[in-house]
């Protein structure tokens, strides 16, 4: 597909990463800044084009005629908004805007229509979702969703006197009586799609792909605590901590938000009845302390320093067996961040970016292949992959012991018009069927890839 | 440095290089010569040293700006050391010196011989002489990121790097695609001039070799007296695709296959264009009384200026006995070159008009101190950077023009004929005046001269900064 791309800051170089990476799409960037334009263009298989993303003569340059998207995530969302309806006019193209703004936010609905937008992204309140899903689940280090919500992909860490230590996953149905598969194991730095023969160990983190209910069976036989948390302290009142605190307090937590800026506590307090406001340093031990650090369920740094967030995050973490989430927004060392110890962190340029490049997947599957949806699981050293199955499949009709599949590939699950159904050998796909395949090569574009 | 990548993407080059050597194989077992073995032999030497580069498989493929840089100019090296084997061997060109001389003269599209009688070569040596024109002048690090599935923006580096111009664009996002129809728009052009050739009374090697030369803007002739010989209707053929090669390439791919005929990539090539026409004027005024009629002049004149401002350096007339104002035009021409993103060499027409440009903003800036004045080029206003770039590209130069005259003068022959040698070497043309003009050669230069000049067309052909960060301690320091 031709996807332009207005705006290289770190949401525009992320996905221009993303995209490149696969090979199929001719990717122009725009950008005012030459030097950022000239990085981008050195670093990735893309053509620059320096200039306004929102004058028609470098959209046309950058040959918006013939794009099928057009993403624009410049800093300014009036910028990103004119962009967008430009290359509606002018090219028929689909476009995506990042508009951050919480004023904007009713307007939105009002103008997606009007001015033909395919998508509209605010990063903080993508961010937000994010945090209240994993806080719905705070055993969880990464959730992925699968078949419209159905099926999830669950991330977790085996615990040292874990009934899990020292299991071997053939024995795993038999002992828990329980019905749900692994689908990945990330031990140190390694990543692997596990068969019958391995054994788990303290430490190994899991990948697991079951339903909703399914998961919440899993986790209280193996001891580990399901229930949403019931209350929160979050640190910075920022956008993402009013998104996420409006959405807390919607499900029945308790929040307490603690900001540095008086005015700002004000304003939160207006718009925040419920929560509880502090006005305060959230770097001040005592303070935290004494705000019932210890007793709190969850805590999460949302201040604007990431490296404030990722010493509080582990302060919170000495202090307290809640779940701890850490904001992230430029660091890039993951490494160095993983062996940290950190539980989850969340980097909401990232997730914006991956938003988006769901989207334009799903655009050009839509097209091109019959991928439904596509994450990234095991740091991205793995790819878990929605296929849809199509009538005259080789696939479908065959029991899947009678299938010969490539290495390192599991397929993970069926949904069958809604029913959910853990794969076992006398299993057979259908017709219709959409199948969530794990694996870490790459590339896969159809079902029929997986066969030997 | 990352050298295990280096060596890998020199892998690469050595092996295409084997299979380039395949045609002038073909050429000799078609002529029946003995040379065709020798052309096997070198091919089997290639592929098994490539074959060994090419296990140095590196982990980290990225190609940063630095290992782009050294492996371009590591690449040309290799392949003209590599491609020397054959002369050596066949007992062509004894001396290595020599034929490492002649072989960058045909990678890097110069056309310099060192050898006095090139009738009397095998057709296969005479062939891959001037195959050798074809393959440099659109690059050989061009046509393997066409071809190779090497993958990653940051080959990017090396087209950078290998191409032609003050600033190197692509055509379409993807590498690749650019890379395959700048080569497209290059084999078409090639095609055709073939065809026509042999129409013009010319046999199929005659017309294989020719536009070779005409293709790279090379230059190597296929007979003693270079183009002198041929049909006024070939003569008139190369004559436009010459000039047609000298044009950036993208101007083709906007106009023929995007049909944007305003695309604001024009300027250059209407100004080279302007500059043949007012040259060739100039200089048939100049020469009138000197050729039968003024179709023979025209002709001549036509051709000798094509042919050096796109720094092929075909010759149909020995410019030498022409009046000093056509001497002196010609030496300029040699110095301006043909455009960016051409397969022509020199300075090229885009950095002079830049320096124009820029020399005309100081006087302007004299008058009216506070005035704000930006370059402009196609309508659009040019990076700082690129400005910076061409100003210090022409000071780099400058410097290793004078070097190379002081080394090469203590051989001891007249100024003319040094300062004009550097000048064709290092501009990629070929012919110069003086002893190295139309009918002379470089053959009678000492060895350290010989390979002070092969350096100075590299470093033309690569537009010097490959070869200086290659040669640079800075590249190199941990």
């Amino acid at each position: 597909m031709k996807i332009v791309i207005v705006g290289c800051g770190k949401v525009g170089q992320k996905i221009a990463e993303s995209l490149s990476s696969e090979n199929e799409h001719d990717i122009t960037v725009i950008d005012l800044r030459s030097t950022v334009v000239n990085d981008v263009v050195n670093a990735y298989d893309v053509m620059g084009v320096v200039g306004n993303g929102a004058s028609l003569d470098v959209l046309e340059q950058a040959g918006v005629k013939e794009a099928d998207i057009l993403i624009a995530v410049t800093g300014s969302d009036e910028i990103n908004l004119l962009t967008c309806l430009i290359g509606r006019k002018t090219g028929g193209c689909k476009t995506i805007a990042r508009v951050r703004k919480p004023e904007y936010n009713k307007e939105i609905e009002l103008f997606k229509e009007d001015l033909g937008l395919a998508m509209v992204i605010n990063p903080e309140q993508t961010a937000a979702n994010e945090i209240a899903r994993l806080l719905r689940f705070p055993s969880a280090i990464q959730i992925d969703t699968f078949a419209k919500g159905r099926v999830e992909i669950l991330k977790f860490k085996i615990c040292k006197d874990s009934v899990l230590c020292d299991m071997k996953l053939s024995d795993m149905g038999a002992k828990l009586k329980c019905d749900v598969l692994v689908c990945g194991v990330e031990r140190g730095d390694d990543a692997f799609i596990p068969g019958g023969d391995f054994v788990l160990r303290a430490e190994d983190r899991l990948s697991i792909v079951a339903s909703l209910e399914k998961c919440s069976e899993f986790f209280k036989k193996i001891g580990i605590k399901t229930n949403k948390v019931k209350d929160t302290i979050i640190v910075g009142g920022g956008e993402i901590g009013f998104y996420l605190a409006k959405q807390l307090i919607k499900t029945g937590v308790n929040v307490k938000i603690i900001e540095q800026d008086t005015a700002r506590c004000e304003e939160l307090f207006e718009v925040l009845p419920k929560a509880t406001i502090i006005n305060g340093d959230g770097t001040d031990n005592r303070l935290l302390m004494e705000e019932g650090l210890e007793q709190s369920e969850s805590f999460v740094a949302l201040t604007n320093i990431d490296e404030e967030n990722i010493l509080l995050s582990l302060f919170a973490k000495s202090k307290s067996k809640g779940k701890i989430i850490t904001k992230i927004n430029r660091i890039t060392f993951d490494e160095v961040i993983n062996s940290l110890n950190l539980d989850t962190t969340i980097q909401p340029k990232d997730i914006t970016a991956e938003y988006i490049v769901r989207f334009v997947r799903a655009t050009n599957n839509s097209f091109e292949s019959n991928i439904e949806t596509m994450h990234l699981i095991l740091e991205g050293k793995a790819e878990a992959l929605e296929f849809r199955i199509g009538d005259n499949s080789p696939i479908s009709e065959k029991t899947l012991e009678e299938l010969t599949l490539k290495d390192n590939i599991i397929i993970a699950c069926i949904n069958r018009n809604g029913q959910i159904i853990t794969p076992r050998g006398k299993d057979m796909i259908k017709s219709g069927d959409t199948v969530i395949v794990v694996t870490t090569n790459r590339g896969y574009k159809d079902i029929e890839d997986i066969l030997e | 440095m990352n050298y295990r990548l280096i060596i890998y993407t020199l892998g690469w080059v050595l092996s295409f290089e084997a299979v380039c050597m395949i045609l002038p194989m073909v050429c000799g077992f078609i002529y029946g010569e003995k040379e065709a073995l020798i052309f096997a032999s070198c091919i089997l030497i290639c592929l098994i040293i490539g074959r060994l580069f090419i296990s140095f498989s590196p982990k980290n493929k990225v190609m940063y700006s630095k290992e782009g840089f050294v492996s371009v100019a590591l690449s040309w090296l290799f392949i003209s050391i590599f491609g020397a084997l054959p002369f050596i061997f066949s007992g062509a060109i004894p001396n290595i010196f020599d034929a490492f001389f002649e072989t960058v003269s045909g990678f890097t599209t110069t056309g310099a011989s060192v050898l006095s009688n090139v009738e009397i070569l095998p057709k296969s040596i005479i062939f891959w002489r001037s195959f050798s024109h074809w393959i440099g002048g659109m690059g050989v690090i061009v046509l393997l990121v066409a071809v190779l599935p090497l993958s990653g923006g940051g080959n990017f580096h090396m087209i950078k790097a290998e191409s032609t111009g003050p600033s190197v664009s692509k055509l379409v996002p993807k590498v690749k695609q650019t890379a395959l129809i700048l080569y497209g728009i290059y084999v078409v052009m090639t095609i055709t001039q073939i065809v026509i050739l042999l129409f013009c009374n010319m046999n199929l090697f005659e017309a294989l070799t020719t536009t070779f030369g005409t293709a790279g803007t090379g230059g190597f002739g296929i007979r003693n007296d270079s183009f002198t010989g041929f049909s006024d209707s070939a003569q008139i053929t190369v004559t436009i695709f010459m000039i047609l090669f000298g044009i950036d390439f993208s101007v083709y791919y906007f106009i023929f296959v995007k049909r944007m005929f305003k695309t604001g990539v024009t300027s250059e090539a209407k100004t080279y264009l302007g500059i043949i026409i007012a040259t060739i004027a100039l200089i048939s005024y100049n020469c009138r009384g000197m050729y039968e009629s003024i179709w023979e002049n025209l002709k001549h004149t036509a051709f000798q200026v094509g042919s050096i401002i796109t720094t092929t350096g075909y010759t149909t007339a020995d410019y030498n006995l022409w009046p000093e104002f056509s001497k002196a035009i010609l030496v300029l021409l040699m110095i301006i070159g043909a455009c960016a993103g051409s397969t022509g060499g020199g300075i090229k027409v885009s950095r002079i008009m830049i320096l124009l440009k820029s020399i005309v903003k100081e006087i302007k800036i004299a008058a009216h101190p506070k005035s704000v004045h930006k370059l402009t080029m196609n309508g659009r206003t040019l990076q700082h950077e690129t400005v910076r770039a061409v100003n210090v590209y022409m000071m780099a130069y400058l410097i290793i023009f004078a070097f190379s005259v002081i080394i090469i003068s203590r051989d001891g022959y007249d100024f003319t004929t040094n300062f004009t040698g550097v000048l064709a070497t290092l501009n990629n043309i070929g012919p110069g005046l003086g002893t190295v003009g139309p009918t002379g050669n470089f053959g009678m230069y000492s060895n350290l001269s010989k390979f002070v000049l092969s350096m100075g067309m590299l470093a033309g052909r690569l537009e010097l900064f490959p070869l200086l960060v290659l040669f640079s301690p800075y590249t190199w320091k941990k």
